[in-house]
């Protein structure tokens, strides 16, 4: 059984007198032990694919499974706990809170699902990140990366069935940028964490080992590793409109 | 989440704007201060008047012309009633052992007004027509000289004993004994001093000038009835005890219905001590509710500014909300943290209030009070856990709202918000 199951999902806003569809009918499935990008341009869908996945909004119509139970008709404490118990998230902004020091900030989730032993669990997860002598800092103290580390730290701590990493990059420079694509590739083949990055760099993209495009609010594109081209390159020509177009042609299309 | 962490939390949150938390708590403090303040104030002044009305005698039983009904207060000091229904005759047939048992001794009383005048001093006072037993029931003590005596009520004489207040205006500090002075320009011998009752509140009884019944009834007062009887304005009886003070009262009103033939309404009021005590005191009382209803309404204007802080806290941590509901937070959770940061506050102000309601009100213990009484003021328990429970109520009642709209922020639009 997959971790993750979208079937035919939409999310339709409603601003004012117009009604915008950001999910617009997708699918898709990810299985436990998976590291996903799911890259698209801006206004593609993939935020709002990435706050369904992660329970912080219920889907308009459709069905999305998370480890076998039916998320979408749960009511919002029930989301909120699903979210403390087996979602971590990554953002771009790192999303710390200020007044708090780096272990606190990793405590809070276990704060939130009542979990045990917290202090010695923070320490852990942010051993785990290399920041074990920082945890006294308060984020502005730390660098955008140590932040960023932090962050992750954050989302390990619970032990989540998924990681969802939002432009986890983005803020930063490319040495810690690429420092921390190499924690989450580690976190995913050592530790076996499950991982998706929305992302509109293809360069992180091409660091997992799948890769969902969108467009428009629907899956255009959904590749393996194994399927990319020989060398290691997953698109001709190494342009945006290329993987889009190429990876259109290889997979099959989500059907409304 | 446990109670400790919500708690920390909240502490966190309020010290990370220690200003803005003090000033909040500042209109709470007020409020609570203000209360507590007036309400000892209140107790004190009803404690003050229970104990001097309890030094202007015991187990008193005041009688008054006219069935003036309801105010005790009244009756009890009143300069009679306006009615001429009393006699000194009613007084002394209250003397009667068999029919009223309960009674040990009565003093009835001639209330006039007269123009004092000794020397180059001169003043307006109330005169008091007394008999011999006045000073034990009404439990005067004399400090100079003598009382009046059954001799000087026998023959009217033109004699007076002065109270405390109008010897020292006329005298000074002169002894008065032995001089003369004139009411309404006819002569009268000081032959004694009262000591002051010391009441603030009774201060006035210090502006008495007793004089002989008999002599009030015919030099100063002149004004028999049909039957030639003496009026009287009011009667002081003693009752053995308090315990029987009801039975004394039962047995005065058989004996006056009695000997005024009256079958349907009586033509006299009967006011035992009690009765005016409860009188002042209910009256008392709600002025002390009064006070403290309006020193409520800066504690509730404390309570709207916590509401009003509240609601900026709320939106200045949009972020923050947004942030704790991703890392898992329920509802529930965010509007306690909130509905707790509220109550803390409140109950940080309620608490600082109350000490420093608590040592101003010790402060004023035992203190002149506008040059007035000295008053007695004391922090009793039931305000203290009042004000407490009211200022975390506020808390609680005006926090509510501000977190209920924290609580409900869609997690996505809280951690969009910049």
């Amino acid at each position: 059984m997959s971790l993750i199951t979208l079937e035919d999902v939409t999310k339709i806003y409603r601003m004012g007198e117009v009604e915008v569809g950001a999910l617009q009918g997708v699918s898709l499935e990810i299985e436990e032990g998976e590291m996903v990008a799911v890259i698209g341009p801006s206004g593609s869908g993939k935020s709002t694919l990435m706050n369904v996945v992660g329970c912080l909004d219920a889907p308009t119509s459709g069905r999305y499974e998370l480890s076998g139970q039916d998320i979408s008709r749960m009511s919002d404490s029930r989301l909120s706990e699903i979210r403390g118990r087996q979602i971590g998230f990554v953002f771009q902004t790192y999303n710390l809170l200020p007044r708090l020091s780096a272990r606190a900030n990793v405590e809070l989730p276990l704060m939130y699902n009542n979990g045990a032993d917290r202090k010695r669990r923070a320490m852990e997860a942010l051993e785990m990140v290399g920041l074990g002598d920082r945890a006294n800092h308060k984020p502005t103290e730390l660098s955008g990366g140590q932040q960023q580390r932090v962050g992750i730290a954050r989302a390990l701590v619970k032990e989540p069935s998924i990681m969802l990493a939002d432009e986890p990059t983005g803020n930063l420079d490319s040495s810690s940028s690429e420092e921390i694509m190499s924690l989450l590739r580690d976190l995913n083949r050592e530790q076996g964490l499950t991982l998706m990055i929305v992302t509109h760099e293809f360069d992180i993209a091409a660091e997992t080992n799948r890769i969902i495009s969108m467009l428009d609010g629907r899956v255009v594109g959904d590749s393996h590793r194994d399927t990319w081209a020989p060398g290691g390159e997953p698109w001709p020509g190494g342009t945006r409109t290329g993987v889009v177009q190429a990876q259109s042609h290889s997979t099959e299309r989500s059907t409304e | 989440m446990n109670p400790l962490d919500i708690v920390l939390t909240a502490l966190s949150s309020l010290a990370s704007n220690k200003l803005r938390a003090a000033l909040t708590l500042l209109g709470i403090v007020i409020g609570v201060t203000a209360v507590i303040v007036l309400i000892s104030l209140g107790q004190g002044v009803q404690k003050s008047i229970t104990s001097e009305f309890e030094s202007l005698g015991t187990n008193l039983i005041t009688v008054t012309p006219g069935s003036s009904e309801g105010d005790g207060f009244g009756a009890f000091f009143g300069s009679g009633g306006d009615e001429d229904t009393l006699t000194l005759n009613d007084a002394y047939a209250l003397l009667d052992p068999v029919s009223a048992p309960s009674v040990v001794a009565v003093a009835p009383e001639i209330n006039t007004w007269a123009h004092v005048e000794y020397g180059r001093s001169s003043d307006d006072t109330t005169i008091l027509g007394v008999t011999a037993d006045y000073d034990d029931v009404r439990l005067y003590v004399v400090e100079q000289g003598e009382f009046i005596s059954p001799v000087h009520d026998r023959d009217a004489a033109s004699v007076a004993v002065l109270g405390a207040g109008i010897s020292e205006s006329l005298f000074g500090l002169r002894n008065p004994v032995g001089q003369t002075i004139k009411l309404n320009n006819k002569p009268f011998t000081i032959i004694g001093v009262l000591e002051s009752k010391e009441g603030g509140f009774f201060g006035f009884l210090d502006r008495n000038i007793m004089i002989p019944l008999t002599t009030a009834h015919y030099r100063l007062n002149f004004d028999p009835n049909s039957k030639g009887e003496i009026q009287v304005g009011s009667i002081s009886v003693q009752a053995a005890s308090s315990e029987v003070a009801e039975s004394a009262e039962r047995e005065i009103r058989d004996i006056l219905r009695l000997r005024h033939r009256i079958v349907e309404e009586d033509d006299f009021t009967i006011t035992t001590q009690e009765q005016a005590l409860e009188a002042i005191e209910s009256a008392i009382g709600a002025f002390t509710i009064f006070l403290g209803s309006i020193a409520a309404i800066s504690l509730l204007v404390g309570g709207i500014g916590i509401m009003n802080i509240m609601f900026v806290t709320v939106t200045e941590r949009t972020r923050e909300i947004g942030i704790r509901k991703a890392m898992g937070a329920k509802r529930r959770d965010i509007m306690l943290q909130f509905v707790t940061e509220a109550a803390v506050l409140s109950f940080g102000g309620g608490l600082v209030g109350l000490i420093l309601g608590g040592l101003i009100t010790m402060a004023m213990n035992g203190q002149d009070f506008l040059g007035g009484p000295t008053l007695e003021t004391s922090l009793d328990l039931t305000i203290t856990v009042l004000a407490l429970g009211v200022s975390i109520g506020i808390g609680l009642f005006f926090g509510i709202y501000p977190a209920l709209r924290a609580a409900r922020l869609h997690p996505i639009d809280a951690l969009r918000y910049e």
